[in-house]
């Protein structure tokens, strides 16, 4: 079963088996070592659970996993940790420097913590959850991944974001969505200011269904589908029509 | 890119360690900038003490019987201590500015980094290890104190083109980023009486908030003024006499964290910087807010 299909029950099950997980420390071993070491991993690996231990605000950590193996990192990491990701499930147990999960393809991200800037940009696929706080351009030019955040997001977040979802469970900073094409974004709480032709949306049964899997998904308790509120495209700038040049 | 960092010590106790945690925050950071490395300390203000830290491209030849010469010259008692290329000249806190008219005759070749009661300020070219090392700041003392290595590109890699600026007293600043407005700024407060060394951007910022706070604002104040004067990116970590500061632009693309504990206040450019601080698996850990003043004063 590919992971970007795992239940939030069945990741942390398959977390619970940390005994047998294979541990990395990186105040042992390279970074380089570690990334090597995932990219060797062949199709139904034997080692499916690892653990990295003191990342310290390293980069890159886990970038480029192409295996559905469960990998937990035991501490903050600094900028692309998770980049490229595609179908593994990784848990970072602290926060997360800029670009978490850049450009992610499929699988799935968690940050126990905050994230810093750009996380999940350009990403493909697979779900990314922030547990904390995520702050500015939060799922810029997205293409077709999921992203829920527990707490706020900050400016300029899903910046011509071209597909995918959005979940915000607080509240959004300034120019939510600029130039946004077909991404769709929840956002909870209040949004400080919507950019350039994004506007407010309609909550119909289907997004109702859609928001409420995702919360399920990232194992989220307590909050129903309609306390959030739809933002998407105007459709107003997709092609230059002079009429709209002040909107630019 | 350039990596900044900052430390603000709240418990007394940890003082005799500012140096060598400063200097574990900075060099950790060494990949975001190799062309050149300072720091700016301070200790303790006493009241009837200025310090001046000078450097010099020769700095034997400059530094030998400098005390003597500078004594007679401003009629006050002058102590020099030298560190490598850097000198700090110890006399009375009323005869500073008449020291540094003095130094101009007696040793053109000197370049004064910074001025005041508490602050000493060490930079060079070079990787961030080499520099602490040059200087030994890891045995220096202090109440709080920030630190700078730099990637050009707004000047030449010079060492009076490394952070942190210093154009006031016991003030300076250390930035990540690029100023866009800073020719047309540094014309304005040249018109107002500032005084220049280079053609940095960061210069400017520095003279700025030096400029403001000569104008009656607190730091906080002529913090908030550089979000509707200062045009470009910026990060800025600031220091004064007893208070350390930080602003970011509003557009806030350069990185920033900072932790707080009951001991301390602690600012990098990245996460790596704060990892080895005592405390910091506990610490109150955020990204500082765009456009978004944060101060603290002793």
């Amino acid at each position: 079963m590919p992971a970007n299909t795992m239940s939030k029950a069945e990741r942390d099950q398959s977390h619970a088996h940390s005994q047998a997980s294979r541990v990395f420390d990186l105040s042992q071993h390279s970074l380089r070592e570690l990334n090597e070491a995932l990219h060797k991993l062949t199709p139904g690996p034997n080692e499916t659970a690892w653990e990295v231990l003191n990342p310290k605000g390293s980069h890159s950590v886990a970038v480029g996993v192409d295996q559905p193996v469960s990998i937990d990192v035991r501490g903050s990491v600094g900028y692309y940790c998770a980049g490229m990701n595609d179908g593994a499930a990784i848990t970072v147990h602290g926060s997360a420097g800029p670009g978490v999960g850049e450009n992610m393809m499929s699988g799935s991200i968690v940050i126990k913590g905050d994230a810093s800037q750009y996380a999940g940009a350009t990403g493909r696929g697979g779900l990314l959850v922030i547990e904390g706080n995520a702050s500015s351009r939060c799922g810029i030019s997205m293409k077709g991944i999921d992203i829920v955040v527990h707490g706020n997001i900050g400016h300029m977040s899903a910046f011509m974001a071209q597909s995918g979802n959005l979940v915000v469970l607080g509240d959004a900073g300034d120019a939510l969505g600029d130039s946004i094409y077909e991404a769709r974004l929840f956002v909870r709480g209040k949004v400080e200011s919507l950019g350039a032709d994004c506007i407010a949306k309609e909550m119909r049964p289907e997004h109702l269904e859609l928001v409420q899997g995702l919360l399920d998904k990232a194992g989220v308790i307590g909050v129903k589908a309609s306390e959030f509120k739809r933002y998407g495209s105007a459709r107003k700038l997709y092609n230059f029509n002079i009429d709209n040049a002040d909107a630019y | 890119m350039c990596g900044i960092v900052g430390l603000f010590l709240k418990d007394k106790a940890l003082e005799p360690k500012l140096g060598a945690m400063l200097s574990e925050m900075l060099v950790s950071l060494s990949d975001r900038g190799p062309d050149s490395a300072g720091i700016a300390i301070y200790g303790a203000a006493t009241g009837n003490e200025a310090k001046i830290t000078v450097q010099s491209p020769k700095p034997d030849s400059d530094f030998r019987g400098l005390d003597a010469e500078l004594a007679k010259a401003i009629g006050a008692p002058v102590s020099v201590a030298v560190k490598s290329t850097h000198a700090v000249i110890r006399t009375t806190p009323d005869k500073v500015d008449t020291a540094r008219e003095a130094l101009q005759t007696l040793r053109p070749n000197i370049r004064i980094m910074g001025a005041g009661e508490a602050v000493e300020i060490y930079k060079e070219v070079g990787l961030p290890e080499a520099v602490v090392d040059r200087f030994d700041v890891r045995s220096m003392t202090g109440t709080h104190g920030i630190g700078h290595t730099r990637m050009a590109t707004e000047s030449a890699v010079t060492t009076m083109g490394a952070h942190p600026f210093s154009t006031g007293a016991d003030q300076c600043l250390v930035h990540n980023g690029s100023l866009s407005n800073h020719n047309n700024m540094r014309r304005e407060l040249i018109r107002d009486g500032m005084k220049f060394e280079t053609e940095n951007d960061t210069e400017v910022a520095a003279a700025y908030l030096s400029n403001r706070m000569a104008h009656g604002k607190n730091l906080g104040e002529a913090l908030e003024g550089t979000l509707s004067d200062l045009d470009g990116f910026f990060t800025f970590v600031v220091g004064t006499k007893n208070g350390f500061g930080v602003v970011r632009d509003p557009i806030a693309c350069k990185p920033a964290v900072m932790a707080e504990t009951d001991q301390y206040v602690a600012f990098g450019s990245e996460y790596r910087a704060l990892t080895k601080l005592p405390g910091i698996d506990n610490a109150r850990v955020w990204e500082p807010e765009p456009a978004t003043v944060y101060f603290w004063e002793h």
